[in-house]
Parts: structure tokens; sequence; C-alpha cells
């Protein structure tokens, strides 16, 4: 299991037009009576076309943590994720940091949740700069420019990715584990503490998903971030995650500590697949077997 | 690895913007349309004596040009409202161009493919059909025309956008395009229609669709002016959340934008500043794809950079290209729409494959 011991991060962006990357260390101690969850989620009901696509989730994320939200195809997770960073509407459903997510304007909600969608479109021509450039949009004046702050942010972000090498080249030249290092720089540089993660790691090898994951920790962990996330692959989602939320037919099936939803019973029941749970170091490895 | 050597606060980046070299280039291309366009015609003046008597249009020059007085008024009357008309509208529709390809996120966008020239188009024509029998009141005012292509062209793209929406919310570069094509087809029809009834203002109605500058005054810039202002403030002012629209709807949204408000805003401009043009000088197509594309190849991709000079130049290759359409058959006249629709098929042609390639 990962580490929780840095996890308490602060409950919203350090500033608003300051680093991208507040440090953990300038984060308050965790309080005792306990800070508002980064996501809660209460009854959470989205239709699309008519069709019921989530029937009532709850769902509650704490500041720090790492979840990861597992469940067959068309189960909702990204729905769920999509709702969380508003771009569906739930009225009353759900609350950011203690705020009723509807009572945040636009650029307030961008400075708290960044998203990084599952294959983000890359735009023709523009330049990896110019990418993580637009994280900074909810700071900057709707008809003005950006500020040497901004910049400045950009520029942070990509060094911290190891990405300065790639500033001036086309963001569409750059090989997939790179483009999500550039998407992940661009959701950084929004200054949100809640990262949101639609299978961030999908289109990549096994090396890469491990190199992408292991920078999301990273950052989890150096500068408090709170990361909610869908992921397919079950083993590699219970290496990283603090607790697990299987999702089926629009419902939570399960929540809790990887080993806890990561059972062969559950996954057998809502995926209808045949796998084996082995223990592993940090989560439990699930190997699909064929049926006998 | 690459941390070592550029790293830290020295570390350069920054970000895609309207370099100065290439605002001076646009700015100088301007110059040197307005020098050619007046200098060349049926009585050639010499290049220096037309930049001298352009300067003493400025409020306190005093240059001898050496030019006679009825080659002074052939600069500043006849030849000088045609020029600056032709950099206004060419200005318009090349920003326009930009504008729509960037809102549609579908390089292939461009005033007469969505069907808003024809939309202006028959708007007009109904209005001139419709004026003739009414004794020529309603042409003569000077907001008729005008607020007629406007009303048209904003009705043109909604069709459009609508048609080709229809599809789902996967809208394709394709389907937006097809659409445009089919409102153009219904639209002119109707123009058709409105003209076989109304034979009496078919030349009238004819010589304006097939693209006119020859007739400018000084009216028709002043008519166009104020549009050309309003649309060019309105876009270039949005130029950065074109650039933010181009990640999609989505990401926008979470970055704190309202894409669909500053869609529906930056089509209204455009068709606005396409009414105008249209208004003035009739037809003009494949502007709007020839002038941004350039600019996209050879200066960046970033609307920062795409859409102010996609005005300057866009303005400068219709002026020119009007000098090449009244001297290259000279003593006729080519309707200027006849040159750039020429010029403008190859390369359309060009974007397709190219966009094929990058951008499905």
């Amino acid at each position: 299991m990962s580490a929780r011991s840095s996890a308490e991060g602060s409950p919203l962006p350090s500033s608003a037009e300051g680093s991208p990357l507040p440090s953990s260390a300038e984060a308050p101690p965790p309080s005792a009576g306990g800070s508002p969850p980064a996501v809660e989620v209460r009854g959470l009901h989205v239709r699309l076309d008519g069709a019921p696509i989530l029937a009532g989730v709850d769902l509650s994320v704490a500041p720090g943590e790492w979840v990861t939200v597992i469940g067959p195809n068309g189960a909702g997770k990204s729905t769920l994720l999509r709702a969380v960073g508003g771009l569906l509407p739930a009225p009353g459903a759900i609350s950011l940091f203690g705020t009723p997510s509807e009572a945040l304007r636009r650029r307030d909600r961008a400075r708290v949740v960044a998203t990084v969608a599952q294959s983000p479109v890359v735009p023709a021509g523009m330049a990896v700069f110019d990418y993580v450039l637009l994280g900074r949009t909810p700071y900057i004046p709707a008809l003005g420019r950006e500020s040497a702050a901004d910049l400045a942010a950009v520029r942070e972000v990509l060094d911290r990715l190891d990405l300065d090498g790639f500033a001036h080249r086309e963001l569409a030249t750059l090989s997939g584990g790179e483009r999500q290092r550039v998407f992940l720089a661009r959701a950084l540089a929004q200054g949100a503490t809640l990262l949101l993660l639609d299978e961030p790691t999908s289109a990549l090898d096994i090396g890469h998903q491990q190199e992408v994951l292991e920078l999301v920790d990273q950052l989890r962990r150096e500068h408090g971030l709170t990361v909610l996330a869908t992921m397919h692959d079950l083993s590699v989602a219970g290496e990283y995650a603090d607790r697990m939320v299987l999702l089926a037919a629009g419902r939570v099936a399960a929540a809790g500590p990887p080993r806890e939803v990561l059972t062969e019973e559950l996954l057998a029941r809502h995926y209808r697949a045949s796998v084996r749970v082995l223990p592993g170091e940090r989560g439990p490895l699930v190997v699909p077997v064929r049926r006998p | 690895m690459q941390k070592a050597i550029t790293r830290g606060p020295s570390f350069a980046g920054r970000p895609a913007g309207l370099r100065p070299g290439w605002l001076a280039a646009g700015v100088l291309a301007v110059l040197v349309a307005l020098v050619a366009g007046v200098s060349l015609g049926p009585v050639s003046l010499p290049p220096g004596s037309v930049a001298a008597e352009l300067l003493n249009l400025l409020p306190g020059v005093r240059l001898d040009s050496g030019l006679t007085e009825r080659e002074i008024a052939i600069v500043t009357e006849l030849r000088l409202p045609r020029v600056v008309l032709g950099l206004l509208v060419g200005g318009l529709l090349a920003l326009a161009g930009g504008c729509y390809q960037g809102v549609f996120r579908n390089p292939l966008a461009d005033p007469y493919l969505l069907g808003v020239a024809a939309g202006a188009g028959l708007a007009v024509t109904a209005v001139m059909a419709l004026g003739a029998g009414a004794g020529g009141a309603l042409t003569g005012l000077p907001v008729t025309v005008p607020l007629a292509a406007f009303v048209g062209s904003l009705g043109a793209v909604a069709m459009t956008y609508v048609i080709g929406a229809a599809g789902g919310p996967g809208r394709s570069t394709a389907a937006l395009i097809l659409a445009g094509v089919a409102v153009s087809a219904f639209l002119s029809a109707g123009q058709t229609y409105l003209l076989q009834r109304n034979s009496d203002t078919i030349q009238q109605v004819y010589s304006w669709l097939l693209g006119r500058l020859a007739t400018a005054g000084w009216h028709d810039v002043r008519m166009v002016l104020p549009y050309f202002l309003l649309t060019a403030v309105v876009v270039l002012a949005h130029r950065r959340e074109l650039d933010v629209l181009s990640v999609g709807d989505d990401e926008a949204t979470g970055l704190g934008l309202h894409p669909q408000r500053s869609r529906y805003l930056l089509i209204a401009a455009a068709s606005l500043g396409t009414a105008a043009a249209v208004s003035a000088s009739g037809l003009i197509g494949f502007v709007g794809i020839i002038v941004p594309h350039t600019v996209r190849l050879l200066a960046g991709a970033s609307y920062r950079v795409i859409l102010p000079l996609s005005l300057l130049f866009g303005g400068a290759f219709l002026a020119l290209t009007d000098v090449v359409a009244r001297t290259a058959a000279a003593p006729t006249e080519i309707p200027i729409g006849v040159v750039t629709a020429l010029l403008g098929g190859p390369f359309f042609v060009l974007v397709l494959r190219n966009s094929r390639r990058t951008l499905t």
C-alpha cells in the first residue's frame, strides 16, 4: 500500500496567482476535526438521452488521497469523473473541498479541479509550451494575456516534469508517454489540488504506465494533491490507489482498500471475468485465467 | 539529460505570439499593395509619386509628387477608394475565414463553403429585387443592404451548423462542409428564382455577384468601415480564447471557459464581417481559405498569430488580386471573384489533402 505520510494536502490551491505546485511542507497540518473532503458525492443520478448512467452514487475522497474508480465498460466511470469535473450538471450532488460544485464559477472551479481526459485533443501545430500554458487560462483575464507569473508557472511545471527540452516541440510529434507527461503538465499548471485522471495510462505500454503513475504518486506526495482516477488495468490500479471504488451498472458495488475490492468473487460477479487474485507487495495482483 | 543544459530560471520558454518581424511584414505587404494598387491601371503612375501623394493625405505632410491635377484626382477619387475597399474586404474575408476555422475546429471552414456568403447573397438579391419594385426607396438607405446581408449570413450559418451537427456530437469536418454545400446550393437556387422573377435587376445583381471593386467609391469604404472595425475588434480580442477552444469544448470548459457562448459571439462577429464584405463587393471566394492557411504554414498555428496576420495579408492579397483582375486582360476587367476562385480552387485541394493527413 502506498504511503499516506504526507498526504494531507492543503484544502484549496495555495494561492490563486502563485505557484502551480504548492509544497506540502507549506500546507497546514491536518486539523483534528478533519478538513472537508476534497470530493463529496451524494446520491448522484445522471441520465444521458433518457438512459440512466449513474443511479445514486456516493463517494468521498479525502484531501491527499488517491482513489481509483474501476468497473466494467459502460459502468459510468467516465460519467462520474465528468460530473465531478463540472462537465455535467449535478445539482446538489457534488461538493468540492466543502463547497457545492454548482456554487463555484467556472474559472474558480478550474483553479480547484484539473482533468486529464482519456484521449485529449492534440491541436495541430501547437507547441508543448503553448499547450501547457493553456492550463493557466483560469488565471488569465478573459480578453487579456498571460502574465510573467503565468509564464514562470509553466516553466516551473515543465522543469518539474523534465519537459523543458520539449518546450518548443510540436505536441503532435511526441510519443505517447511524452504526451501523457505534457497532458499532466497542463493539468498541474492549472494549480489545482484535485486531479481527475480518466484512464491516464490506456494509451501507454507497461513501462510508460508505471513511469506516469509513479510520477503522479510522487507529485501527489510532494505537493499534497488529491487524485481521483479511473483505470482498466486492475493490478496496476490496486498498486497505486489508497482506496478503490467498484462501479457497476451506475451504482457503487464495492468500495475500500484494494484488497477488499479486488476479490475473485466481486470481479467474477461484476466483470463476469475469470481471474485469480494473488497477494502482491503493494496490492493484490489480478491475473486473468481461462475458464476451466 | 536536457535538464542539465537548459534548466531553472534561465530556461527561456516563451509562448507563441505575434513576432514583431511578422507584424512588420504584414504592414509592409499592406503598404506595397496600397502603392501598387494605386499606381497600376490603364494610366500607369510612377510608384514614387503615388507614395508621395498618399503621404500628402496625412495631416501636416506636404510633398511634391510631380503629378498633374488630373492624375491626383485619379489617385484620390478613383483608385484609392477601390484599393482601400479591397484592403478592408480582403482583411474581413480572411479574418472571418480564420475565425470560422477556429470556432468550428475545421480547417476547411470559410465564409463561402459554410454558405454564409450565399445567405448574404440571397438576402441582398432579395433586397435589390424588392427595392427595385418599391422604386429604389429601400436600397437607398445605407444600412439596408448590409443589414439584409447580415441577417442572411446568420441564417445561413445557423442552418449549416444545425444540419452539420445533426450527425451527433462527433461532428466531422466533412459533415459541416457538406452541410455548407447543401445550404449554399439551396440558397443559390432561391437566388436564381428571385432573379428570374425580376429580370429587370438581373444585370445589376449579376455584376455585383461576380465580385466587384471596380465601381467602388468612398461611400462604399464608409459603409464597410464600421463593420470592419467592429468585427476586427471582437475577433482579435478573442484570439487567445480560440487557442483554448482548439482543445475541444470539454477541456475548454474544464479550463473555465464557456465555449458555446464564445462560439456564438465569434460566429456572429465573423458573419457580420462577411456580410459587410459581401454587400460591398459581392461574392469573392476562397480568400478565407488561402490567407489563413498560408499564414498558419509560415508564421505559426496559434490564432494569436493567424488572426492579426490574416487581417493584414488578406487585405494585401485582395488588393493585389484586384490589380491582376484589372490589368491581366486590359482593357477589359476580369471579375475579381473569378481570379480568387482560379487561385483558390487548387489551393483548396492542397488544404484538403493536408488536413486529411493531420486533422481527421
